[in-house]
């Protein structure tokens, strides 16, 4: 399918002509489009049952990986959290927890 | 008409600036630069020009700031020298690989240690794979009309590489010679308005400027910078062409003196080729042996198969290194000129010299004895090492 997305242009296959001038990327927030959650060592477990909804995890997550939709939290971005940990720390009511492994 | 005046090589830069007059010039203050980014804070305090002179704290500052406004979309300049140059070293290879049109001036001076502050290559030498265009003056006068030819080449599309402009520390950097100066209106439109396709700063486009290049992408990376430094050779020519039909003043990758009956000759980078073009004189009016110099202009991209080609009918050559390199075949210019000659299956004999080393001085019979000594190798076809010194105190007399 066609894309103008700069990774469909420019990917590992894509020989040195193709490559663009200094590395330029011509698009922002490119980082969406790559799953950077794969990094990740240890995942933290949302407890629905226990949140109360108070959104203190939310701005703290380096990763923007905690969605909020019409002022509710929803479960992690998996895809991009990369497990640090903040966002069970700050919770005051065990909703999350951490697990080892991806 | 151009204007006749009397400025040392360091004048000389800083005037080339005023008439440029760059959106930017990040700098930091060593000898023997110091004197261009002060000449130009008087042009900026004077208020004949409005650079956006930026006070750093370190060279490595200096070449970041230059590289931040180059990405922003600035034509950025910057001066150093030595140590200088060498706190500046990651962020050269960032310019490069960035592709950003750059322009430093490079006063030469050797690195520490032991610290000295006087001539020679080794800054310079030492930054050759950086992905820098390297040009190389043995005048004043070299020095001003290379530093303008510097932008257009830098800034053309088919290149967009950063140029080093350099010349010899203190030789011409202090040195005051006669000049003739380019009419402030001519460099202007010479140089052009810097106007670039993609730039930080640009409202109407979003770009990202120098990402990590995973090892899938870093060799293609280089590739195509490659790709850059050949394509600055055709460029080089051209502007060089554009300036003589300004200036009568004529350059290319390097100049040949003496060199078209030429049986023994001399490769030097530098204002040593003054000495060495004294020396040819006398030899050929006293002797008419046939002696000749090829001086380096352009070592980055190194123009070997021309090199090759103006020294296909010699019989022995002499390179001159100005640096050490601690090869145990050679100086960096000796190394690749024999890879040159090499490739060209040339059959001269080549002997390469180490010269000039923290400053020495070298002198026209100095000179003389580098042609005796070729007359003999051409003879004899007996080169005695890989390398040899001149001006060199030595307990073992062959070595000198």
């Amino acid at each position: 399918m066609a894309s103008d997305k700069i990774y469909d242009k420019i990917h590992e296959q894509s020989p040195w002509q193709d490559i663009t001038e200094g590395n330029k990327i011509f698009e922002a927030a490119t980082s969406k489009d790559f799953c950077t959650g794969e990094w990740r060592t240890a995942t933290p477990m949302w407890a629905v049952e226990r949140c109360k909804q108070c959104l203190l995890c939310t701005p703290v997550c380096p990763d923007s990986s905690i969605p909020v939709t019409a002022g509710k939290r929803e479960d992690f971005d998996y895809d991009h959290c990369k497990g640090c940990g903040i966002c069970a720390k700050v919770c005051p009511f065990g909703a999350i927890s951490m697990r080892e492994g991806k | 008409m151009a204007v006749r005046e009397r400025l040392s090589g360091n004048e000389a830069v800083a005037y080339a600036v005023k008439q440029i007059n760059p959106d930017v010039m990040p700098a930091f203050p060593i000898t023997p630069s110091t004197e261009i980014p002060q000449y130009v804070a008087n042009y900026i305090a004077n208020g004949e020009i409005d650079t956006e002179f930026i006070h750093v704290e370190s060279e490595h500052s200096a070449m970041s700031a230059t590289i931040g406004a180059s990405a922003a979309g600035a034509r950025a300049v910057t001066a150093t020298s030595s140590c200088g140059m060498a706190l500046m070293w990651e962020e050269l290879y960032v310019a490069a690989s960035n592709r950003l049109p750059i322009v430093l001036a490079l006063v030469n001076r050797a690195l520490s240690g032991p610290i000295n502050i006087n001539a020679d290559h080794s800054d310079s030498m030492g930054a050759r794979d950086s992905g820098w265009i390297q040009i190389y003056a043995e005048s004043n006068q070299e020095v001003y009309d290379n530093f303008i030819q510097a932008f257009p080449i830098a800034e053309d599309k088919r290149v967009h590489l950063p140029v080093m402009v350099c010349q010899d520390g203190f030789i011409t950097s202090h040195g005051v010679e006669n000049i003739l100066l380019v009419e402030d209106d001519k460099v202007k439109q010479f140089v052009g308005e810097y106007e670039p396709e993609h730039y930080l700063l640009k409202e109407t486009e979003r770009m990202a400027l120098g990402p990590y290049a995973v090892s899938n992408y870093y060799m293609e990376t280089k590739r195509a910078q490659r790709q850059a430094m050949c394509s600055a050779r055709e460029v080089i020519l051209e502007v060089a062409a554009r300036f003589e039909e300004m200036t009568g003043r004529k350059y290319s990758f390097f100049e040949e003196y003496q060199m078209e009956d030429a049986e023994y000759a001399v490769v030097i980078i530098g204002s040593a080729a003054g000495t060495c073009k004294a020396a040819v004189e006398e030899i050929r009016a006293a002797t008419g042996k046939k002696v000749g110099l090829l001086k380096i202009r352009v070592f980055r991209p190194f123009p070997e198969e021309e090199i090759a080609k103006a020294l296909s009918k010699v019989k022995s050559v002499a390179v001159m290194d100005r640096s050490e390199m601690f090869s145990a075949t050679s100086g960096p210019l000796g190394a690749e000129v024999r890879a040159a000659m090499y490739q060209a299956h040339s059959t001269a004999e080549v002997v390469n010299y180490f010269y000039g080393l923290g400053g020495r001085d070298i002198t026209v019979s100095d000179f003389k004895k580098v042609y005796d000594n070729l007359e003999m190798i051409a003879k004899t076809h007996v080169v005695t090492g890989m390398y040899e010194y001149i001006g060199l105190r030595s307990a073992q007399s062959e070595e000198v």
